[in-house]
């Protein structure tokens, strides 16, 4: 591990986490791009100061930098308060009139004598990490701090104006002025990380470490946690990639260039985002399957007890088998669909299934009674409380008997019965009131 | 126009029309399909999809050899509706935020881009600078033959893409209008938004694909926004909106190359700058909802309110000591106008409704009488929230003397009616009656009824 990848593992690592923090609150805000249109906006910042200062110096690029997206800032504060263009909008124009702006003294630039500045665009759009110094990880270093700082003082007023800011203008606070400081500070992130890391990534990792972190907690201490944990981790595994420390990614064709840091970077908190998107409890996308999943496996399972209920009874409390084909195609399943809820129905030990007909056993049809009654109770509730016709409410009735639960169901029974509707002895289940 | 002025001359004349034309066309292709975009708050699709498509052209490229158009084509629309697509999908079942879920598909689409061409490194020559600011300078140098004739190969790219454009616009501009106004009505009345939403995708792929090869990815992203926002702040109507936005696109062109050959500049980054031009002048200027117009009426508002509160202190002063004049100086301190003071003070000089002499002031008797008018609908105002809204009548006055410049005559008598034409306020002063109020409100249909 050399000096140098080591600078520019740690520059990169302190780089994202800072970003992801801050990114926080631009995502929650609804300001996701706001990243990509400030560093799309410090162009024209960096071709005046270099048509100022005449060469290439980084602190003048970097307060030219500052100072265009400073304008970007202002002029999107401006747009906002003053005109019904909307927040899209007004992006999409500060960021292309800012870039064009650009475009055009960077060709004055090229004309210039002094010239040179022809590698300059290319760096500003992709960066180069591997022209990252001691004095770059210090300022990062300093930057960091500044965010650290800042997020920790202005805490509270950070979280009202990001989750409710009609709320913090109603009770006074300078909404304004705070979204500025916000800004700003994303504004100086963006700079310092343009020349490692370029453009793009700069606005991915205000937004990727922060959109992943967001499956994973509802709480915003700990989205920022996991957004700098992210963005740092982001970093060190794309340089890692990037200088060739993962045998697998490590191609004779790529080691002689090495891939670039910066995409690799880029998509190294894609990885994260992804496995977040996939695998993050509750918000993640097979939790989500597994729940839509389980739900419409209980929904079936309790048509089934249901059918098999209501088709034996007449002939209660004797049990009779009924033919698995004819409740299949009553309840319009297909044929392996079907066999997956049986499959699960005896797995619990509430069917038994004898020549293709089922006999409910009695665990079954403790359960099929919860079911029925539910259904029917709320058949009935729709009728006589709601005026429901008798022959409307069956189908709304399917779907609320998976949900009622146990003391919903009680109070029904209840209500009804103090009504009057509910006679004494249909107790357990009432009979359904369209026969 | 003296030609010469631009270095233009008979010889590149020819040259500069073709820039002009193909920028103006793709200008124009561009404007009218990113009104749908304004309209649908994605404004910045344009910009994604111009970063998204890298790989897309990177993979093209690597399957065709050359930069064979057919083939450039389709990768970079695929990708590009891909990243459409897949911004949808990560905003519907991911539940990511939809701009968020923007940022996430497209940086990661570019980094994989980039890793791309760093990976097959010299066999592909992509030059971001040309991607950026585009060829536009050598356009008329870039000549395809179709039936014998060389035209410029921007031409036979930008054409097809604006005539697809026009024809989907007009073909379904009712569900388009409905689409992107009122989804859920859209898809009540069975028109398939969603199925719309995505081609209105492709097709913006495609314009950004095929104009950004022509003009530089920074003008379609531009020329999908700017126009159509500074109509927006224009017209209030889709079809105008449609038109203004085209007309913006079109005017660019030639302005911006103008402007180019004078500072001697990219062209495509002097179109941005005249589009940009054209939105701040909007922004300012647009009658209706223009930035000075707002100030303006703004101020108007606030010099009629202080010259309504100038009437209505001097009549209070002249009901406790009639025919005594009023310092200027007290009524300056009192409702703290700074330069609006002047103003109203001037325009009630001017109306003949007070004189104003030896900084002292007067109350006219055409101006008694508008002060009376007010006065009238204060003191109804404050009658009206203590007896029929129940409030302190301490309280009331604070309210009253932000309302009573906003009632009407008609409702002045709707109140008068319903607190029973009440002679005194709660304050127990009088309740002035004005021949201006009589002869001006119609009494309520309701009251003749009584009456007779």
């Amino acid at each position: 591990m050399s000096y140098v990848t080591l600078l520019v593992l740690a520059t990169t690592s302190l780089l994202g986490a800072t970003a992801g923090v801050l990114g926080c609150f631009c995502v929650l805000r609804g300001r996701a791009l706001v990243g990509d249109v400030l560093a799309h906006a410090a162009l024209p910042g960096i071709c005046l100061a270099f048509l100022v200062v005449g060469r290439r110096d980084l602190g003048a690029f970097v307060v030219g930098a500052f100072l265009a997206a400073l304008a970007a800032v202002t002029s999107m504060a401006l747009l906002r308060r003053y005109l019904r263009t909307k927040e899209d909008a007004i992006l999409g124009i500060v960021l292309s009139v800012f870039f064009g702006l650009g475009i055009v003294l960077l060709s004055l630039i090229q004309k210039l004598p002094t010239g040179g500045a022809k590698a300059g665009l290319e760096v500003y759009l992709f960066g180069q990490a591997a022209g990252i110094s001691r004095s770059d990880l210090l300022v990062i270093l300093a930057v960091g701090a500044l965010v650290g700082t800042a997020i920790l003082l202005l805490y509270k007023e950070l979280v009202l104006v990001t989750f409710d800011p009609s709320f913090a203008r109603v009770q006074g606070w300078p909404v304004g002025w705070i979204d500025l400081v916000l800004m700003s500070l994303v504004a100086t992130v963006t700079i310092i990380g343009l020349p490692a890391v370029g453009v793009v990534l700069m606005a991915a990792l205000l937004i990727i470490p922060p959109a992943a972190a967001r499956f994973w907690t509802d709480r915003l201490g700990r989205m920022i946690a996991l957004a700098a944990i992210f963005g740092a981790g982001a970093g060190v595994l794309g340089t890692a990639i990037s200088a060739g420390w993962i045998p697998i990614l490590r191609t004779a064709e790529a080691h002689e260039a090495g891939l670039p840091t910066g995409p690799m970077i880029i998509l190294s908190s894609t990885l994260f985002f992804l496995v977040s998107l996939t695998f993050a409890p509750r918000k993640g996308l097979i939790s989500r399957v597994v729940r839509l999943l389980g739900l419409r496996l209980r929904t079936a399972r309790e048509h089934l007890l249901r059918s098999l209920y209501e088709a034996t009874e007449p002939m209660l409390p004797e049990v009779h088998p009924v033919s698995f084909e004819e409740i299949r195609r009553q309840l319009g399943w297909g044929r392996l669909f079907a066999q997956l809820v049986l499959l699960e129905a005896r797995w619990r030990n509430w069917v038994q299934k004898e020549n293709g007909h089922l006999i409910l056993l009695p665990a079954g049809r403790k359960e099929a009674v919860r079911v029925v009654q539910a259904h029917r109770l709320w058949e009935l509730y729709l009728v006589e409380q709601a005026g429901i016709a008798p022959d409307h409410v069956h189908r709304d009735a399917d779907e609320m008997e998976h949900l009622l639960p146990p003391d919903y169901v009680a109070r029904l029974a209840e209500k009804l019965r103090v009504a009057e509707r509910l006679p004494p002895e249909a107790d357990r289940i009432p009979a359904s009131p369209h026969g | 126009m003296d030609w010469e002025w631009f270095g233009l001359n008979e010889r590149n004349l020819l040259s500069a029309a073709t820039i002009i034309g193909i920028a103006a066309l793709t200008n124009v292709a561009c404007a009218v399909i990113g009104c749908y975009l304004i309209l649908r708050r994605m404004s910045l699709l344009g910009d994604a999809i111009a970063h998204g498509v890298l790989p897309g052209l990177v993979v093209a490229f690597l399957l065709g050899g050359t930069l064979s158009l057919p083939v450039l084509f389709l990768g970079a629309v695929a990708v590009g509706v891909l990243t459409a697509a897949l911004t949808q999908t990560l905003h519907r079942f991911g539940g990511v935020s939809e701009d968020a879920s923007m940022g996430v598909v497209f940086t990661s689409l570019f980094a994989l881009g980039v890793v791309l061409i760093k990976y097959h490194g010299p066999n592909i020559d992509l030059d971001p600078d040309c991607v950026l600011s585009g060829l536009l300078e050598l356009a008329d140098d870039n000549l395809v033959s179709l039936g014998g004739v060389e035209i410029p190969r921007g031409l036979v790219t930008v054409l097809p893409v604006l005539a697809i454009n026009l024809a989907f616009i007009g073909i379904f501009w009712k569900e388009l209008l409905v689409g992107s106004f009122d989804p859920a009505f859209a898809a009540s009345l069975g028109f398939r938004p969603t199925l719309l939403h995505y081609v209105l995708m492709a097709l913006v792929a495609l314009t950004t694909v095929a104009s950004f090869e022509q003009v530089g990815s920074i003008l379609v992203i531009a020329m999908l926004v700017v126009p159509g926002a500074t109509a927006n702040l224009l017209v209030d109507r889709l079809g105008p909106m449609l038109v203004l936005a085209a007309l913006c696109g079109a005017l660019a062109a030639p302005l911006g190359f103008l402007l180019a050959l004078w500072w001697d500049v990219n062209i495509a980054g002097a179109m941005t700058l005249v589009v940009g031009v054209m939105f701040l002048l909007a922004a300012f200027f647009s009658p209706k909802h223009g930035i000075l117009t707002r100030l303006v009426r703004q101020g108007r508002l606030r010099v009629r309110i202080l010259a309504e509160d100038i009437l209505g202190m001097l009549f209070r002063a002249e009901e406790s000591r009639p025919g005594q004049p009023v310092a200027v100086e007290t009524l300056r301190q009192q409702l703290a106008g700074g330069p609006a003071f002047w103003l109203a003070l001037r325009w009630l000089v001017r109306q003949g409704w007070i004189r104003r002499q030896d900084k002292q002031l007067w109350l006219l008797p055409a101006g008694l009488e508008h002060a009376r008018g007010l006065i009238r609908s204060h003191r109804l105002w404050e009658t009206f929230e203590v007896v029929e809204l129940g409030r302190d009548a301490e309280r009331v006055h604070d309210s009253a003397m932000r309302v009573e410049h906003f009632l009407s005559p008609s409702l002045q008598a709707e109140i008068s009616a319903t607190v029973g034409d009440v002679a005194k306020d709660p304050h127990g002063k009088g309740i002035p009656q004005t021949s201006l109020q009589t002869s001006q409100v119609p009494k309520p249909p309701g009251g003749e009824l009584t009456e007779g």
